[in-house]
């Protein structure tokens, strides 16, 4: 090991990564950089934007303002690892459902936002969903139709209905 | 952007922890992180050694001994806007947490964190002054109590020695009514004022009213002369008025491209009625 690197073991989506990483390692870097995990974005790089939220141990947190070493131990959750099982997260079939992106550039945070909501309340007024994306920032301003996929993400989850398959209209 | 290169410990207990300050020269305290991971990456600071204490489990919780609450230091906004103990307790703390950031920073953001770096703008300074907290500060010859009203010294600035952490807070928990105002800067949610205030009244009558400002001033600040002139008073919406109106008496507000000191000090009057009228329905 290098000096000045440390060990840190993180739990990604499921799968466990051995690393050395220097302690100024953010963690959004050493998930886009080290791991090659591209779908968490980097907006705005002060905290802001929202556009790298990823749940670390059930909490979303925004990766660009915690160290990668801060995370050793932890189980993180990235956009990558929505899908199960050759299904949709229920979050990502809402976001296609209702047209919840324009741009698409925000949307891996802002969908993992809207996974923390509905997994703190199944069921959010919109009032409550606004309050809780208030990280989140859409330069598209698409806000109107991201509750409306909370909002048919939460119908989803309560109705324990099956999502759509991955892949589902793609290229049709 | 990225922080210049620092060595980490993680401590885990607090005795390490002020062991490890000692034994390094430029050393910071590593918590939350949402205050002191932003000036690293603008390069505000440069420390050789980060020392985390987040995984000092005695640093966090929420309990209540002896009708006080005591909060560790390393308990997040978060787990303060979720606390039914904190809801009952201290009605001014639950007001406050929810207001602050968003839900990604709460989750990460500490009560003891916030406190420790004394930003200007930072919302829970003018709580804790408005409740008359009192800060457990431990170092090598054990701990020290300081009252909220001595804690913070000048921006970004308190009484906490570089061989310092600041552990516990303790907030009265008798459930007095208390409220949190704030004017938030549209892009970074730090408030450009923001007022606390708690008040006992009984028939009409006022008890005690205290009232902490954060925002408008270099340090949080207990609006005195405002509170002098509601104690034991009968509500009356002319007497809120009046008392608000002195509010800024003698401020030097900050002043920025947000906000020019004259606003800042229109605000904190504005701010200062609104949270009475709220509290005491008048």
């Amino acid at each position: 090991m290098e000096e000045n690197h440390v060990g840190i073991t993180v739990e990604v989506n499921g799968r466990p990564h051995r690393s050395t990483v220097e302690p100024r390692t953010l963690l959004v870097d050493y998930l886009r950089d080290d791991l090659g995990l591209t779908g968490t974005h980097i907006g705005c790089d002060t905290g802001q934007c929202g556009a790298c939220t990823v749940i670390v141990d059930g909490q979303s947190v925004k990766s660009c303002m915690v160290l990668a070493v801060q995370a050793d131990g932890a189980h993180v959750r990235t956009v990558e690892g929505l899908a199960q099982d050759g299904r949709y997260h229920a979050v990502q079939q809402g976001f296609w459902e209702k047209h919840g992106l324009q741009c698409g550039f925000c949307t891996p945070g802002f969908m993992m936002q809207s996974v923390q909501i509905l997994e703190d309340n199944p069921d959010p007024s919109d009032e409550e969903i606004r309050h809780a994306l208030e990280g989140n920032l859409c330069r598209c301003t698409g806000y109107q139709n991201i509750v409306e996929a909370v909002k048919a993400a939460g119908a989803t989850i309560r109705s324990g209905a099956e999502t759509m398959a991955v892949g589902t209209g793609v290229g049709a | 952007m990225h922080p210049a290169p620092f060595a980490y410990k993680a401590a885990h207990s607090v005795e390490e922890a002020l062991q490890l300050l000692r034994s390094h020269e430029d050393a910071k305290i590593l918590a939350g992180g949402h205050s002191l991971i932003p000036a690293l990456k603008l390069r505000l600071t440069q420390p050789a050694v980060l020392i985390d204490i987040s995984k000092i489990s005695s640093l966090r919780g929420i309990r209540r001994e002896n009708g006080k609450l005591i909060i560790g230091s390393g308990t997040t906004h978060r787990e303060i806007e979720q606390s039914h103990l904190v809801a009952e307790a201290s009605p001014l703390l639950a007001s406050v947490a929810p207001q602050i950031g968003d839900v990604q920073v709460r989750h990460r953001g500490t009560f003891g964190g916030s406190l420790a770096h004394a930003d200007p703008a930072g919302d829970w300074p003018a709580a804790a002054l408005a409740v008359d907290a009192e800060l457990v500060i431990a170092g090598a010859h054990g701990t020290r109590t300081v009252h909220a009203s001595e804690f913070f010294t000048g921006m970004l600035t308190t009484v906490i020695e570089p061989d310092e952490i600041l552990t516990e807070i303790k907030v009265p928990g008798e459930g007095t009514p208390g409220i949190y105002l704030k004017h938030r800067n549209a892009a970074s949610g730090y408030a450009t004022v923001g007022v606390a205030v708690t008040a006992t009244h009984d028939h009409g009558r006022i008890g005690t009213v205290t009232i902490g400002v954060t925002g408008a001033t270099p340090v949080a600040f207990r609006a005195s002369i405002v509170e002098h002139a509601l104690n034991g008073h009968a509500v009356s919406a002319h007497l809120l008025d009046e008392a608000a109106s002195h509010a800024a008496d003698g401020l030097e507000c900050l002043s920025d491209i947000h906000a020019p000191a004259a606003y800042r000090s229109q605000l904190v009057k504005v701010m200062v009625r609104r949270a009475l009228g709220k509290l005491l329905h008048a």
